[in-house]
């Protein structure tokens, strides 16, 4: 069981090495790439399986003891972002076979290397291992980003790559002042250390002021919203899975164990997360185009993840938990909607589209679910994610943060009908420069996904319970820190 | 002492790497970086203590090297190393194609120009000198700003 772990890193490695060894056959690589996948998603869920009862499997990677050894583990948040980050990736490479971006040389390689490197992130039990596995997904992830073409590309390239090498650059920093303070880098062997020392606090604020620089929390949020619209749609889509989400995970892990949940620093966890929400929708009331819009849409949606391990209840931490996990599908199905669009009409301007819907209902539907979702009406997922949310806040009376959260939903709505009645509703555009036919992968990978997030909604139970033991687990991360010290 | 010393090299690295990413251009701010990532591996090596200096691998005691550090910083070193290059590579392709324009303005070519190609040796020269000719091309891309 152990030894499953080392498979959602290792496999997708393994076969990018191969594929790269053999260019140009596209059938090949497409099979490979899936299959790859699909086995990292098999994994994934019999690790969600084995962990949904609070066990941690651990292994040493090449049976070397504790103190010396690459640790893997796995409790049931880890397992469950593995899970969801593989549907994600499937989706996404299904999508980028529909819309010719896997035809782009290395693609393939590229995207299963930042899958590994996001389920090593997600998997690793120690701080410079963490900053090791998230340049392993970044450093595709800049090749994947100046793939695309249009203009303004080269910019956006270095913007991005500038601002992740900074944010490198300070998480090492982060590593060697915690290293220099305690002398471990293993969370395990950090556990609580942040909330008895007020060095290593400052140690640990390092790396997480890096990990908020990657995962776009504001005010470090300013790079995200001018770089990812760049990208090719599909990529988008992959990078808003994968990317910031690894920076969330990690924040919220460190603070669960290095940091003990220490309640000092809750206000400013909130104070922060409330600023995403609101920074991030009102950002996107004056874009202009379905990307840029999700795009900004993304910062405020991780204030809400942020906000519920600002409260650091059991609930509000089941809440956040269950919330990153249907928010990474949704949010994949609204991008890799943006994608279908761009691809069938040659833009994803709102003001130069319209009438999608009567041509591609499928599409329609796919982007109406996901939206409401995104909104958090019910029956879909998100509407569970934003109840639980809101009762914990109302259960620790934290007012403030519960209204803000309601308008923000309330404006989010409005953005989703925005791109509704540009896009998808209405008359068609008079002058169709391009119109190329969408086909079934660009549709069904979308519609997939907000069938997911119907799913997760209307039975909700399984993914509450995983939510449930994963709050638990950063609660008290007792076990999960025995496991990884093997004492 | 030692730590002392180490602090002051981190200082004066940050100070001109931080000094070198604010100034247009992206040379200069792909230098800045390198400086930076020297300034956090000595940082490293100064988290595992200076004062130890035997050998490592051979027998354990008080004064052994942390030997941790300097596994961390060798890791370090090779993403550094990659990732510049890449920057190299971007700044090689964009060489004239979209360059911000307002930045190149900004630098009015000069002694910077002049000093960091001179740093970047044959290659670096090519793209820094594009930087201030291909100033009146084109303003759009917002997203063109290095900075």
């Amino acid at each position: 069981m152990n030894d499953l772990l080392l498979l959602p890193v290792a496999g997708p490695l393994l076969v990018a090495a191969v594929l790269l060894a053999l260019p140009g056959r596209m059938l090949l690589h497409r099979l490979a790439a899936l299959a790859t996948t699909a086995g990292v998603l098999v994994v994934a869920v019999a690790l969600l399986v084995a962990t949904s009862d609070g066990a941690v499997p651990v292994l040493r990677v090449g049976g070397w003891p504790e103190s010396v050894a690459i640790s893997l583990a796995a409790d049931a948040l880890s397992a469950l972002l593995v899970t969801v980050t593989a549907v994600v990736v499937l989706c996404c490479l299904v999508a980028a076979v529909g819309s010719g971006d896997d035809r782009r040389p290395y693609f393939l390689p590229l995207v299963l290397v930042l899958s590994a490197g996001a389920n090593g992130a997600f998997l690793t039990t120690d701080l410079f291992n963490l900053f090791v596995l998230i340049e392993v997904m970044l450093v595709p992830s800049y090749v994947l980003l100046s793939l695309a073409g249009g203009s303004g590309r080269g910019g956006a390239a270095r913007v991005y790559v500038a601002t992740n090498l900074l944010g490198s650059t300070l998480l090492l920093a982060g590593v060697a002042l915690v290293y220099g303070t305690t002398g471990v880098v293993g969370l395990g062997d950090l556990a609580g250390l942040a909330r008895d020392d007020p060095a290593v606090a400052v140690a640990a604020a390092v790396v997480l002021l890096a990990l908020g620089l990657k995962s776009a929390l504001v005010p470090l949020h300013d790079w995200l919203p001018r770089t990812y619209p760049v990208a090719s749609p599909v990529v988008v889509a992959l990078f808003s899975g994968l990317l910031t989400k690894v920076g969330l995970y990690a924040v919220i892990r460190i603070y669960a164990v290095v940091y003990g949940g220490d309640p000092a620093y809750h206000w400013l966890l909130g104070a922060v997360a409330l600023l995403s929400m609101v920074v991030g929708v009102l950002g996107a009331v004056g874009e202009k185009s379905m990307r840029r819009i999700l795009t900004f849409h993304m910062v405020s949606q991780i204030g809400y993840v942020l906000l519920g391990l600002a409260l650091f209840t059991a609930a509000s931490l089941a809440a956040a938990v269950y919330y990153l996990a249907q928010y990474i599908l949704v949010k994949a199905a609204l991008l890799l909607c943006a994608a279908a669009v761009r691809f069938g009409r040659g833009t994803d301007r709102l003001d130069e589209s319209g009438g999608l819907s009567w041509q591609r209902p499928a599409l329609g539907l796919a982007f109406a679910g996901a939206a409401l979702s995104l909104a958090g009406l019910p029956p879909f997922s998100g509407f569970v994610a934003k109840f639980l949310l809101l009762r914990a806040t109302a259960e620790t009376g934290a007012w403030l943060a519960m209204t803000v959260a309601v308008l923000v939903s309330l404006v989010t709505l409005l953005s989703m009908l925005k791109i509704w009645s540009a896009v998808f509703a209405g008359d068609p555009p008079t002058s169709t420069a391009v119109e190329k036919r969408i086909g079934l992968p660009l549709v069904g990978a979308p519609l997939a996904l907000a069938g997911l997030s119907l799913a997760a909604g209307l039975a909700a139970q399984p993914l509450l319970v995983v939510a449930d033991t994963a709050a638990a687990g950063l609660r008290d991360p007792s076990g999960y820190v025995r496991a990884v010290t093997g004492r | 002492m030692k730590e002392q010393s180490a602090a002051l090299i981190v200082g004066v690295l940050v100070a001109a790497g931080v000094f070198l990413l604010l100034r247009p251009g992206l040379l200069r701010v792909v230098l800045g970086f390198v400086l930076l990532g020297h300034a956090v591996n000595v940082l490293l090596l100064a988290a595992g203590g200076l004062g130890r200096r035997t050998a490592a691998l051979e027998e354990v005691g008080p004064d052994t090297a942390d030997p941790l550090p300097q596994a961390f910083v060798l890791t370090a070193i090779v993403i550094t190393f990659g990732i510049t290059v890449h920057l190299l590579g971007l700044l090689r392709r964009d060489d004239g194609d979209d360059e911000p324009a307002g930045d190149g303005a900004a630098t009015g070519g000069g002694g910077g120009d002049g000093r960091s190609s001179g740093a970047g040796g044959g290659d670096g020269g090519g793209p820094d000198g594009g930087d201030g000719d291909v100033e009146p091309v084109r303003e759009g891309a917002p997203e063109g700003d290095v900075r």
